[in-house]
């Protein structure tokens, strides 16, 4: 199982316009992506924008993002960029 | 029949009713459909990708801000929760239309419950939910015609920036919410398009679509064509006259525009705005990971300053919060209230560079017109250290805003401290009546004629008056013409407001003494309530009907 830890960076978090540019780019992935917070409460779908919301990440909060499976490398190098991009 | 709410956007409308966003029925619990369920579900997926798809096209017609909500938009209609959501419920019986009701409920539920942002997105799914519906039951959608033969009143429960992304001015006559404060963004976005505007206006749903009403965007008041005395048409009775603000009488009160940039200052000129009375500099700042050095930051302030050469020009210094987080002012923790939190002069006292840095940039073009204040000052101390922070940087007007309590309720010591004050009505209203600008629920709290507001202002200016030192009022009240001549009857001895006010406000205060200003004033705030007030004044400023304001 790959992981990342990454810092969001977003002022407005991991919501709004991060939120969505995230979400847009795991949905293209072909396996399960899954995001969580390093502290606290179960990973959620990566690919579910009401998901990501709820889950509530504010800015300088660390999210463990996984995936499995052939070229989940790539992805979840993508998706950290994503989220650590201020 | 007449309706009345709270006239936010001065002027008249008038024009057929065009209600928005009909709040689509909720499909009757435990609704069943017949048939293969793989068709209900393959019905429900069809309606979500329709809604998806509209709402991404509608943000690629909007651009810019609006683009991004509408998109996001576009991702919930198509999120694989909540579609998942849907086919269960679907084969556990559910007609398509009850089980995408009850899949949105339990997202918007989730979200609701978390407050602030994540509210606000429970509005958001509110409305995606009702398109699709409308599109499962064959009902109309949600929205507003492009290209209407004239313009119509915009009737809804309350307007969300998605919804107006893609009105035009051209097309609407008046908006008309039931929901929404005067500094609602209903409200804000109306006075910016110069289009009258009256909110907190309950029962304005129910109106008949169609049905010709005229909307006063300054008493408030929302009446059939057919009834009564047939309206001017908007601004046609005092036109646009220029020239210096003063009374009957002529006695002076410069009438100043708020901008929020340098491009706003062309359209206060048009509108005869005689200086600047508030300059926002937040828009310097927003969306920067360093703020700006004062090199970047001088031409902006020199191009309004060039713009009214012998005229006041009055910058606000930054007001940033937790509400509209900067990354070089860092949050000290997380703040459940913003609007009580570290912001205005309270971050400066954490960052003085910041504060230093926009100090200097203001000295290095600082002119005889120039004054500078700083926004949410508490105390006198606070007055005061500003002042001297101002001085260090070579600037000789400073001042204040007063829109907290403490501020009037002590301003003889806050305007003893510095060169001039500013009256800020919106912050101070939230503030002395505990209720959040942006919400919907309290805002007839925050009617600007709260005899209890009356009496901060009166303080103030008083205070100002016996130090013999300016005193202006730069909220929205101000842009009331009716409330203007209150203020000014109150002692305000400049007016400043969003530019589309200038021209009703001048005529206002053209046909009235100063006399009559203070009477009016004097019958307002021996008033009980904010209707009566209203009334009372009304009654001693009797050119306002003349007008047809």
């Amino acid at each position: 199982m790959g992981e990342r830890k990454v810092t969001v960076a977003a002022e407005v978090g991991l919501h709004a316009r991060p939120a969505a540019t995230f979400v847009k780019r795991a949905m293209q992935a072909p396996m399960d992506i899954s995001v969580g917070k390093v502290h606290g409460g179960s990973p959620v779908n990566g690919k579910s924008i009401l998901a990501i919301l709820a889950l509530d990440v504010r800015q300088g909060e660390t999210i463990v993002i996984s995936a499995d499976g052939e070229g989940s490398e790539e992805i979840l190098d993508e998706l950290a960029t994503i989220a650590g991009t201020p | 029949m007449r309706l009345r709410g709270v006239g936010v956007s001065p002027g008249i409308g008038q024009g057929p009713v065009y209600v928005m966003s009909v709040s689509v029925p909720e499909p009757p619990a435990g609704a069943t459909y017949t048939g293969d369920a793989e068709r209900e579900k393959e019905r429900a997926l069809a309606a979500l990708t329709q809604v998806a798809g509209e709402l991404e096209a509608r943000g690629h017609q909007a651009g810019g801000e609006a683009e991004s909500i509408l998109k996001a938009q576009a991702l919930m209609a198509e999120d694989p929760g909540l579609v998942v959501r849907v086919k269960t419920l679907i084969d556990r019986g559910l007609a398509a239309p009850r089980a995408a009701f009850e899949a949105f409920t339990k997202y918007r539920d989730v979200l609701s419950g978390a407050g602030g942002y994540l509210g606000e997105r429970a509005a958001d799914l509110n409305d995606i939910r009702d398109r699709v519906i409308a599109i499962l039951t064959g009902q109309q959608m949600p929205g507003v015609p492009r290209v209407p033969d004239e313009p119509y009143v915009v009737v809804a429960t309350d307007l969300a920036p998605a919804d107006t992304a893609v009105l035009s001015k051209r097309h609407v006559a008046a908006f008309v919410t039931e929901e929404g404060g005067p500094t609602s963004h209903t409200a804000i976005l109306a006075r910016a398009l110069g289009v009258p505007a009256v909110v907190a206006c309950r029962g304005a749903t129910g109106l008949t679509p169609g049905l010709r009403v005229v909307v006063d965007g300054t008493s408030g008041e929302v009446r059939m064509e057919s009834e009564g005395a047939a309206p001017v048409t908007a601004g046609v009775a005092y036109g646009t006259p220029h020239g210096p603000g003063r009374t009957r009488d002529g006695h002076p009160v410069p009438l100043l525009a708020n901008i929020g940039g340098p491009d706003e200052v062309e359209r206060a000129l048009a509108m005869g705005a005689e200086g600047v009375g508030l300059y926002r500099t937040e828009f310097l700042y927003l969306g920067r990971e360093h703020p700006p050095s004062r090199e970047e930051q001088e031409p902006a302030y020199r191009a309004v300053l060039d713009a009214f050469p012998g005229r006041p020009v009055v910058v606000r210094t930054l007001d940033a919060g937790a509400d509209k987080p900067l990354a070089f002012l860092p949050a000290p923790g997380r703040e459940p209230n913003p609007a009580l939190g570290r912001r205005g002069l309270r971050a400066y006292r954490d960052f003085p560079g910041v504060m230093e840095e926009q100090l200097a940039a203001l000295g290095a073009v600082v002119t005889t017109d120039l004054q500078v204040m700083a926004p949410m000052v508490a105390t006198a101390e606070e007055a005061a250290w500003f002042a001297a922070a101002c001085r260090t940087a070579g600037l000789p007007q400073a001042g204040v805003m007063v829109e907290i309590p403490s501020a009037a309720l002590r301003a003889e010591t806050v305007v003893a401290a510095v060169d001039f004050v500013s009256i800020g009505t919106n912050d101070l209203a939230q503030y002395a009546f505990a209720a959040d600008r942006e919400l919907g629920a309290v805002s007839g709290l925050l009617d600007p004629w709260q005899p209890a507001l009356l009496d901060l202002v009166s303080m103030t200016t008083a205070a100002a008056a016996v130090a013999g030192k300016p005193c202006g009022v730069c909220g929205e009240a101000a842009a009331d013409p009716a409330l203007a001549c209150v203020l000014v009857g109150l002692g305000a001895t400049s007016l400043s407001m969003g530019s589309a006010a200038l021209p009703a406000v001048r005529a206002a205060l053209a046909a009235h003494t100063l006399e009559q200003c203070e009477q009016a004033a004097q019958a307002a705030l021996t008033q009980a309530t904010a209707e009566q007030a209203r009334a009372a004044a009304r009654a001693d400023l009797p050119g306002l009907a003349r007008l047809g304001l």
